[in-house]
């Protein structure tokens, strides 16, 4: 399958501050790529030098094949994007707002083709109102219809569910899922609410600190047959070193306050609980998880322990 | 670039901020009308109290001095003083309202270039200050002419009195108010570049202001050092030359001449110095704004 956008080797550094550092990935034609990270990861930074909003210290961005820098408007021509939030003109209507992206989009739409857009995103009979009168979750679907107004290939959303309430969140899925299967399109989006990426996402990138700490696609990356178990103790540091003097410590994933974790294969799950009641550890839960936010959480926490005991 | 364009005054104009200034100048052209209505006279005697030791004027003729022609040149004197803020007003607004609305960023990511966005973006303050320059016109000068009636005008100086015959003064405004044009572009230019480094337009507003009234004090102090050092570089010495056109050549016997400027080269290097502030100012904008990261 073709790439839409390959990055290589970028970095982006805001004086001493390393906000990416040497990242590379690749986004598949027609598929839902989501942008993991924790809050200050890089990910917004990444979307921005995407979007020409940020240059990069170095690296290379190509999307369509081309390289960004020197193809920017061909580039953008075919792109939509909601930045973080969907900020709009206020003091506007949704018709207005609509009209003047999509101008600025370098392309003549009908009356007709703004008014759809705005049915797409159930915006239809608000289309006259003032952006001011409009809920959180009104401005996020007219953001979304500003983003897809010139009919773009490639779609960039950054945190799309930022602020919307299950409903919203639900619709946007829904969406972003219309737009992927049915108009063919490539998103990217980043969120942080990652059980919304897993059902959604065909591949995905976590990234931390600005660096790229897995890529791949979800259902290889996740794999079934692997669970994460969390285990509170009536102390996790005693409990820690009796598992590593033991055969379970390969097993410790990461070091948190308040629990260990585990990375076990299912069939593992009874055997190591059964021995851990055994050697004594003082258990007060054992949690086994199963879901995207476990694997994320075990990544990045895994990192910082790691960075903590080089430290 | 025509349909970026039209965008713009779009959105200038569909909001209600921008009508403030237009409005300002409504009120304060109304409030000088009505005053010299109703006690012109009084204005005219204060006006020319250094000169009732020379000449003895009546009170007819007091009353024909006080005419529309007059009168705008009053309101121009006292207006174009503080036109600089309405200016700012919009000018200082345009990066850095966008920047705050959040709406800045959402626009870079479209097929524009930035130069292409900043130069749309410039010309839109432009005309923005030029239909302030027009509303003035309208009401300072046709609504006096109106309310005044028209007669030939009298400037004071400080060497005497200049009368300029009323057919001779129509075009004088039209060059004062094109100069004025190009004096309050560069002030919207300052405001602009300064606009390129805030985040809320409040900042580039108040710098603005700031610069123009530390640069007038400068401009009007009288220290023999600042004359030559100082002052010829200061834009703001420059914008008052609009008051060139209405200073006019006397022939030997110290009658006016029609159609005669006093000092025309003067007024071409003033405008030629507003010209090259524009294009420093504007040029400074673009260039940081072309390396700028985008983080709002």
């Amino acid at each position: 399958m073709s790439s839409i956008i390959q990055v290589k080797d970028l970095n982006k550094d805001f004086g001493e501050i390393k906000a990416v550092s040497n990242l590379s990935f690749s986004v598949p034609a027609g598929q839902v790529y989501g942008f993991l990270g924790q809050n200050g990861a890089g990910k917004s930074t990444t979307i921005r030098m995407l979007l020409t909003l940020i240059k990069p210290s170095s690296g290379t961005i190509q999307i369509f094949g081309m390289e960004l820098q020197k193809h920017r408007k061909e580039i953008l021509r075919k792109v939509g994007a909601i930045i973080e939030r969907p900020d709009l003109y206020k003091y506007l209507t949704a018709l207005e707002n609509l009209r003047i992206f999509g101008i600025m989009s370098g392309i003549k739409i009908s009356e007709k083709k703004l008014m759809d857009q705005l049915a797409m995103v159930g915006l239809a009979e608000r289309a006259h109102s003032k952006v001011k009168t409009y809920s959180q979750g009104m401005k996020q679907r007219l953001g979304i219809a500003t983003a897809l107004v010139h009919d773009p290939e490639l779609i960039i959303l950054d945190e799309p569910t930022n602020g919307l309430d299950p409903q919203g969140i639900a619709d946007i899925r829904n969406l972003i899922l219309h737009l992927k299967k049915d108009l063919g399109k490539t998103l990217v989006v980043s969120s942080h609410l990652l059980s919304e990426v897993e059902l959604i996402a065909d591949s995905m990138i976590i990234i931390d600190k600005g660096k790229k700490l897995v890529e791949g696609k979800v259902n290889e990356l996740f794999d079934p047959s692997e669970t994460v178990v969390e285990v509170k103790t009536i102390n996790d540091e005693i409990a820690r070193e009796k598992l590593k003097a033991s055969q379970l410590g390969e097993f410790i994933l990461s070091k948190r306050n308040d629990a260990v974790l585990l990375k076990l294969h299912r069939e593992q799950v009874p055997v190591v609980m059964k021995e851990m009641v055994q050697m004594d550890i003082g258990i007060l839960s054992f949690h086994s998880k199963h879901s995207l936010e476990d694997y994320f959480l075990s990544l990045t926490t895994a990192n910082q322990y790691v960075e903590t005991v080089a430290n | 670039m025509w349909k970026l364009l039209q965008i713009e005054l779009f959105k200038i104009f569909k909001r209600p901020r921008t009508y403030i200034a237009f409005g300002a100048i409504a009120a304060v052209v109304f409030l000088i009308q009505v005053a010299l209505k109703f006690d012109g006279k009084s204005y005219i005697d204060l006006l020319m109290s250094n000169l009732k030791d020379s000449f003895d004027f009546n009170d007819d003729f007091k009353l024909d001095l006080l005419n529309g022609y007059l009168i705008c040149f009053v309101i121009l004197n006292t207006l174009l003083i503080q036109m600089p803020l309405l200016v700012a007003l919009i000018s200082g607004d345009s990066i850095a309202g966008e920047a705050n609305m959040g709406t800045l960023r959402l626009s870079l990511t479209k097929p524009i270039s930035r130069t292409q966005y900043m130069l749309v973006k410039f010309l839109a303050s432009v005309i923005y200050t030029v239909a302030l320059l027009i509303w003035m016109a309208v009401l300072a000068l046709f609504g006096s002419m109106l309310i005044f009636g028209t007669n030939d005008m009298v400037v004071l100086r400080s060497e005497g009195i200049e009368q300029i015959q009323s057919f001779d003064v129509m075009w004088r405004y039209i060059a004062a108010f094109g100069y004025a044009a190009v004096a309050l572009t560069t002030v919207s230019a300052l405001s602009f570049l300064l606009s390129v480094f805030a985040e809320n337009s409040i900042g580039p507003i108040i710098a603005t202001m700031s610069i123009v009234i530390v640069f007038t004090i400068l401009s009007e102090m009288n220290i023999p050092i600042y004359d030559q050092t100082v002052k010829p570089y200061l834009f703001t010495s420059h914008m008052v030359a609009w008051k060139g056109f209405f200073y006019v050549k006397a022939d030997a016997e110290g009658t006016t001449i029609n159609g005669s400027i006093e000092n025309l080269p003067a007024i071409m290097r003033s405008l030629s110095i507003l010209l090259i502030y524009i294009g420093l100012f504007f040029g400074s904008a673009v260039w940081v704004f072309r390396k700028k990261d985008i983080l709002t």
